[in-house]
């Protein structure tokens, strides 16, 4: 059976809540029941068929034809399924979301991957501030899963992120990896200023970064790890795997300003 | 008894009786074929019966650098023992005294099930607070600092509770030379044969042993029936032209695995005939009662030797 398809019709008219368009809460719905879920965040009611033409399909697999920077919660708190936007999405993508797999061939806005535990989500372009960061107000980033970005990401991308992997292929903006707590994530490009500021625990690899004076630079082999990461890494980037199994990366431990369990490497 | 002859060897109408055990496997891998050897043999040494060493171990087989989680090279190792909290232990003070400490390795999981042993877990704390945890690839890892640099290991480890000890096959000669030709060419065989080990030294017994003695509270003592020094003596199973006995003794994965072992040791003796190998096929057994596994020889005999 082939994918269920949304076509946009028109751009919306105001910022619109996607989270309902998620293959495990269409799954069993009429074509005529989804015409009629809500999206709009506003006072004035948007309905799914006064945006978009159905294609009937399996709900397992969701397409989602169009894209515009005002689709917020694209795939949030999903736990299954695929769901595929051809364009751009608006802010929290993915956010909270526990399984599945998410792709969006396009930009993502803000707070991507937010609080996400678990699931794949795969952004072709680039992706917005805090990537993989806690919700405001939120204590912890993301808990798990796999975040892939083959552009850019914003400033703060992996704030307190706490286990999971993130991979940027392009660089970053500010405070990459801050106040982590676990985790990995992976800057292909140049991350920006500050990176691992207050990091207290987690991984961060770097293409290229102006390390703070809180970072330590470290010895001794640590080739097996990251043979072990480059593996797991490969099928999906092999640009990251390339990163992680370079033969001259220095390791630097911090934040010392934090915790400072932290790791960062660098290429050289 | 013999009641079926191959290639002049007689072949006793009996079984070997084996027992349900619980096993795991790991995979140690190292720089060099030589470092993954060296981690393995000391992580197995003293491994040879669950009577005097809690556990029984060996090396499986060897591992190109294609075949392991890091692609370097490494052994696979199997570790046998009576009860899952028994092998607990001894899988986690070998690997802090023996794999831990050996150059260059790296641990992991031998094999997968629902049910895990703690591998990683169970050593993490030697990195006194500096050990790291990774999950990636559906896995989870530690590093722990090490003087060397840092030792890998995966978190856990699989636990098979269905494993199969005490498979055995007895080679009876009129030699001791030929004898141990026997046994060796057995052993040859049998290390062929995937998820089995033979746990001691070089894979053959010479001290096999019968339960009980004279002696309180001892559990196992020399099987005088198969003395040849004692022929005559006591109510033997030899006969007058027997002059040495070797017992291979065989732990598998699975009972399937241990039989298939076995057969293809039995191959590898009977080939040699009754003068260069060995004169007569028996197995150990205890009449049937204890152990749930029986091994009949002639089921696993070569249906059709080549002459």
């Amino acid at each position: 059976m082939s994918a269920l398809r949304f076509f946009l019709r028109e751009p919306p008219p105001e910022r619109l809540d996607l989270s309902v368009l998620r293959p495990d809460r269409l799954a069993g719905l009429s074509p005529a029941s989804m015409e009629r879920l809500v999206l709009s965040t506003t006072r004035a009611t948007l309905v799914v068929a006064d945006l978009f033409r159905i294609i009937p399909g399996d709900a397992e697999r969701v397409v989602i034809e169009g894209g515009s920077e005002r689709f917020d919660g694209l795939g949030a708190g999903m736990t299954r399924g695929e769901l595929i936007l051809e364009g751009s999405a608006g802010c929290r993508a993915g956010q909270g979301m526990r399984g599945g797999r998410l792709v969006i061939r396009g930009n993502a806005g803000a707070l991507a991957a937010a609080e996400m535990r678990g699931g794949e989500l795969e952004i072709t372009g680039d992706a917005g501030d805090f990537l993989g960061a806690p919700l405001p107000g939120g204590r912890l980033g993301m808990q798990g899963g796999v975040v892939l970005v083959r552009g850019s990401a914003g400033a703060r991308a992996g704030d307190r992120q706490r286990r999971g992997l993130i991979v940027i292929e392009g660089g970053t903006g500010p405070y990459p990896a801050s106040r982590m707590l676990a985790g990995t994530l992976i800057v292909c490009g140049e991350a920006g200023a500050m990176p691992g500021y207050l990091m207290r625990r987690g991984s961060l690899f770097a293409g290229k970064a102006a390390l703070l004076p809180t970072f330590l630079p470290v010895r001794g082999d640590t080739s097996v790890f990251r043979r072990l990461l480059a593996r797991a890494l490969s099928p999906f980037s092999p640009r990251a795997a390339a990163l992680v199994s370079g033969e001259n990366l220095a390791r630097f431990l911090g934040d010392q300003a934090s915790l400072g369990k932290g790791e960062a490497f660098l290429a050289a | 008894m013999p009641e079926l002859t191959i290639n002049g060897v007689a072949i006793d109408d009996t079984f070997a009786e084996a027992f349900d055990m619980r096993a795991t496997a790991i995979i140690i891998t190292a720089p060099t074929p030589a470092w993954a050897k060296e981690a393995a043999r000391s992580m197995t040494g003293f491994a040879t019966s669950i009577i005097g060493c809690g556990v029984e171990a060996g090396i499986e087989r060897f591992l190109e650098a294609d075949e392991t989680p890091d692609g370097r090279v490494g052994v696979r190792v199997l570790l046998f023992a009576g009860s899952t909290s028994e092998l607990q232990k001894q899988l986690q003070n070998r690997l802090g005294q023996c794999v831990l400490t050996a150059t260059g390795s790296a641990c992991y999981a031998g094999l997968e099930s629902a049910e895990k042993l703690k591998l990683g877990d169970a050593v993490r704390y030697f990195g006194d607070g500096w050990q790291i945890a990774k999950r990636f690839g559906g896995k989870r890892y530690w590093r722990i600092p090490v003087m060397e640099g840092e030792f890998v290991c995966e978190a856990t480890t699989g636990l098979v509770k269905t494993a199969v000890g005490g498979g055995n096959l007895l080679l009876l000669g009129k030699t001791p030379q030929a004898t141990r030709r026997a046994a060796e060419a057995a052993v040859e065989a049998m290390r062929k044969v995937a998820d089995v080990i033979l746990p001691f030294p070089g894979g053959i017994v010479r001290s096999g042993s019968k339960v009980g003695a004279k002696y309180k509270g001892m559990i196992a003592s020399t099987n005088d029936a198969y003395c040849p020094g004692l022929f005559g003596v006591v109510q033997s199973r030899l006969d007058p032209e027997i002059v040495s006995v070797l017992e291979i003794v065989i732990d598998g994965l699975s009972s399937q695995a241990v039989a298939e072992a076995m057969r293809a040791g039995m191959a590898a003796a009977l080939a040699l005939g009754p003068e260069a190998g060995a004169a007569r096929l028996s197995a150990g057994n205890y009449g049937g009662k204890l152990g749930k596994h029986h091994f009949h020889l002639k089921d696993l005999a070569p249906k059709e030797f080549p002459s």
